[in-house]
């Protein structure tokens, strides 16, 4: 009746049994205030069942910002466990559950982190940049963002039903298989991606089309703004990436659910195919990430060193190079499987050539600094931490990139330390970044500049502590993934220094988190107008806090920098208001994942009657989504006027 | 209801973005051919390809796509001259055509697997049956999209977004028969050739 899930599935382990009750308390604390302020009808009215991209955007955000504070204290767990327990008995921390800890925070860091902060702005700012209205298929969207929450609530479920994967990030077999992971934990890891996973590659189909279809009049390709081309470039790395992934977890999952033996260590299975075919996917998937990070970067020193941007041409070139580069790269993950010199020597080549691009926006980012009238705002500060910490990335990068070098470093902390430089010091920076700039177009207030800074000094030093140590440790021999090692290794001091860093790591975001609460309070005092920067792009066109509908009128764009081209010629946006057709609020997104969701816990556990069940659901659930009628409603052009006036009104 | 331009905007949106999700589903299919050549030898003792595969049933199941690819081809001239009974005749027709396809398939899948070759048995049949399967699952998806059609088309009529709807499964249903003769070529006749 319940497949494997029985009692025996809760945790025992002191720190998993209180990660679990500290996770249903403030769960159902949410649910209380909720209850008791009446506000269940408010929330799914004004944000679960909405088709605003920004309201969609913003809870992506939050949804990845509560996966930062698991996954972060998860990395201060290993952090606690290799300065201070490695060489006793007495860890609070056992060895299998440390091997779910390191899988659990590379797989929520990079899927429910990165990829959550990156859709949640891409959602919040490509229909405001490109001057639409919406996105080109709103329910699809919607669907998008709950199937990601889906994959969310496994992850999470798994704390508190079962296990979670204890094969790392990427689950490599045979580790992964049946044989040597017979629990659930593979399982979990599994479906939590496959589900989010679909939903990624639905958002890419949607943003392209939206950035194909939906630009303002007279924007062509050569006038976007650089976030949008790198928006462009990451949405077709997911559509090629995206499918490979899909593709690789659904012959992982038949091999543990129905035999088969795609992976396996016997009867002719390849697993040295798997790791080809997750890296096929997982190389571009880095660039996915990294390239929203640099378009963000290339707005913020626009406008903070009030120059248009260096080089735009050169700029376009370059991501379409790294798009198309990055799918020559995968093997240079494992060198060390031996499929010879030649083999070893295309991939270091073409992975020194990748760099070349990304070389060349970063001159073009300091030349865009050269005689500008730079302002040192939060944003431009995350900018400049990023340009030396993703340069010490780069180069530790190349450096790997040489097979014979890479032999002596490979799996080791050297490698951990440079993929960290490139996610935390270029990925995440770049996000603070476009949290920090765009915040005011959002919200209506600034963030307290002091606290930002504060915590932008925090994360930089902290970061710099926890990691650059790790360089020192993989080259005196230090593996990934250690739970124990001996004292006489000489190890524990840097240890100790890494995780001192993390600590301040931890300050910087308890100052985000304060940063935000105080500019909350001071709100009133802090007030934003639509335009607070200075702003280049069209998302500062519109006026703050923004319609539903984006823009009132849509008219047409001359220049690249269009509202900075709109603000040197003296033009104001038309009034000559129409009626505008919106989507109406759907709440198709919801139950479509909540049947996926079942129907990837119901695998994980061999309920197969409940597997069964939700998918004649699921399908019955599309089909009633496509032939639903009357799903927009119209806002008259005199409404539209009277919403201008109201909010010009605001502006003052 | 929306006004024509409007219609016309959210049609060329559709195909557009129904273009890319196929190109995405085209990798998939990629990654399982490439996981199938890599696998094809993988034979671990057990039947190789030419040891396993009846052409003749692979031939009949190839022209019976081929014919439904036509049939549905037929459907979308009928909505062209907004003629309805030529659209229900058509599509019945798809839907016979499909059905029969699924029938052999499933059969020659049964026969196998009663005569111990299943998918367990070495990574060669793994890599078999699932790319195989692969396509059967999306025809089996793309009978139930025909079924809702033509549930529609009786209610309604043709209403544009039903001309929309019958378009994209065009699109769809082509792409399958494009990805079928891969498989027949490289699973098939490149396996029973070996």
């Amino acid at each position: 009746m319940f497949g494997r899930l029985w009692f025996d599935a809760i945790p025992h382990d002191p720190i998993a049994l209180s990660a679990v009750i500290g996770g249903a308390v403030g769960g159902l604390a949410v649910l209380a205030y909720l209850t008791y302020f009446k506000k269940w009808g408010w929330l799914w009215r004004e944000w679960l069942t909405s088709l605003d991209p920004k309201k969609i955007g913003i809870m992506y955000i939050i949804v990845a910002v509560i996966m930062l504070l698991r996954a972060g204290v998860e990395a201060g767990l290993m952090r606690l466990q290799q300065a201070v327990f490695a060489a006793s008995d007495m860890s609070p921390i056992h060895a299998d559950h440390f091997q779910q800890l390191f899988s659990a925070h590379g797989t929520i860091m990079i899927f429910f982190v990165a990829m959550g902060l990156v859709f949640g702005l891409i959602n919040l700012l490509v229909p405001l940049m490109i001057g639409a209205r919406d996105v080109a298929f709103p329910l699809l969207n919607s669907i998008s963002f709950w199937l990601f929450a889906a994959g969310f609530a496994l992850i999470n479920v798994s704390m508190a039903l079962g296990e979670f994967s204890t094969a790392g990030w990427l689950a490599y077999p045979p580790l992964s298989t049946l044989e040597y992971s017979p629990g659930v934990g593979v399982d979990y890891w599994i479906w939590s991606l496959q589900i989010s996973g679909i939903g990624t590659l639905l958002s890419g189909v949607n943003f392209l089309v939206t950035i194909f279809m939906m630009r303002r009049k007279g924007m062509t390709l050569m006038k976007m703004p650089i976030f949008v081309w790198t928006v462009l470039a990451s949405m077709l790395l997911v559509i090629f990436a995206f499918p490979i992934l899909t593709a690789t977890l659904g012959m992982l999952s038949l091999d543990r659910t129905i035999g088969t033996h795609f992976f396996t260590s016997d009867l002719g299975g390849n697993p040295m195919m798997y790791v080809n075919l997750i890296w096929a996917w997982g190389h571009p998937e880095v660039y996915i990430l990294i390239l929203p990070a640099f378009g963000i970067f290339s707005e913020v020193v626009a406008t903070f060193s009030r120059k248009r941007l260096f080089g735009y041409t050169s700029m376009v070139y370059a991501i379409m190079a790294i798009a198309v580069l990055s799918f020559t790269v995968w093997l240079h993950h494992f060198f060390t499987m031996g499929a010879g010199a030649n083999v070893n020597a295309f991939f270091g080549i073409m992975t020194m050539i990748i760099s070349i691009p990304t070389g060349v926006k970063v001159f073009n980012w300091l030349f865009t600094m050269f005689r500008g009238r730079i302002s040192f705002k939060t944003p431009m500060l995350w900018f400049m931490g990023f340009v030396v910490t993703f340069t010490i990335g780069g180069v530790t990068g190349v450096l790997m990139a040489v097979p014979g070098i890479d032999y002596q470093v490979h799996n080791s902390l050297f490698l951990v330390a440079h993929f960290h430089n490139m996610i935390i010091g270029g990925v995440l920076f770049g996000l603070f970044a476009g949290l920090a700039y765009w915040w005011p177009k959002f919200t209506g207030f600034y963030l307290h500049e002091g606290l930002g800074k504060a915590a932008f000094w925090c994360w930089l030093f902290g970061f710099l502590l926890a990691f650059m140590p790790l360089y020192i440790l993989g080259f005196m021999g230090a593996v990934r993934r250690l739970d124990s090692y001996d004292p006489s290794m000489g190890w524990q001091g840097l240890f100790i220094v890494a995780g001192v860093g993390v600590l301040v790591i931890a300050l910087g975001l308890f100052f985000q988190f304060l940063q935000i609460a105080y500019s909350i309070w001071k709100r009133k005092e802090l007030a934003a107008g639509p335009d607070p920067w200075n702003g280049r792009t069209l998302e500062w066109a519109t006026s703050t806090p923004i319609p539903e509908y984006n823009f009132a009128t849509l008219d047409a764009v001359k220049e690249k920098d269009a509202f900075w081209d709109m603000k040197q010629s003296f033009r104001k946006s038309s009034t000559d208001y129409q009626a505008i057709t919106l989507p109406k609020n759907r709440a198709d997104g919801i139950y479509i994942a909540v049947a996926s969701g079942i129907i990837g816990f119901a695998i994980v556990w061999h309920i197969w009657w409940a597997a069964a069940v939700a998918l004649v659901a699921l399908i019955a659930l599309i089909i009633i989504a496509t032939m639903k009628e009357d799903t927009e409603y119209t806002v008259s052009a005199k409404e539209v006027a009277a919403i201008e006036a109201e909010l010009q009104g605001v502006k003052t | 209801m929306s006004e024509p331009h409007e219609e016309q905007a959210i049609l060329n949106r559709s195909s557009v973005g129904f273009w890319i999700y196929l190109m995405t589903d085209c990798l998939l299919f990629a990654s399982l051919f490439a996981t199938f050549a890599v696998l094809r030898n993988a034979t671990a003792g057990g039947p190789a390809g030419s040891d396993i595969f009846e052409l003749p049933l692979v031939l009949t199941e190839t022209v019976i796509l081929l014919l439904s690819s036509f049939t549905c081809g037929m459907a979308l001239l009928g909505l062209k001259t907004k003629n309805i009974r030529q659209i229900f005749i058509a599509l019945g027709a798809t839907y016979i055509l499909g059905v029969a396809f699924l029938s052999i398939e499933v059969a020659e899948f049964a026969k196998l697997i009663s005569e111990g070759h299943s998918w367990q048995q070495s990574a060669f049949l793994s890599a078999f049956f699932t790319l195989v399967a692969t396509h059967g699952l999306h025809i089996l998806a793309g009978l139930i999209w025909l079924v809702v059609l033509v549930v529609v088309l009786s209610r309604k009529g043709i209403t544009p977004k039903f001309a929309r709807q019958l378009t994209l499964f065009g699109l769809f249903w082509h792409f399958l028969d494009l990805v079928w003769i891969f498989i027949f070529t490289v699973v098939y006749l490149m396996g029973v050739a070996a």
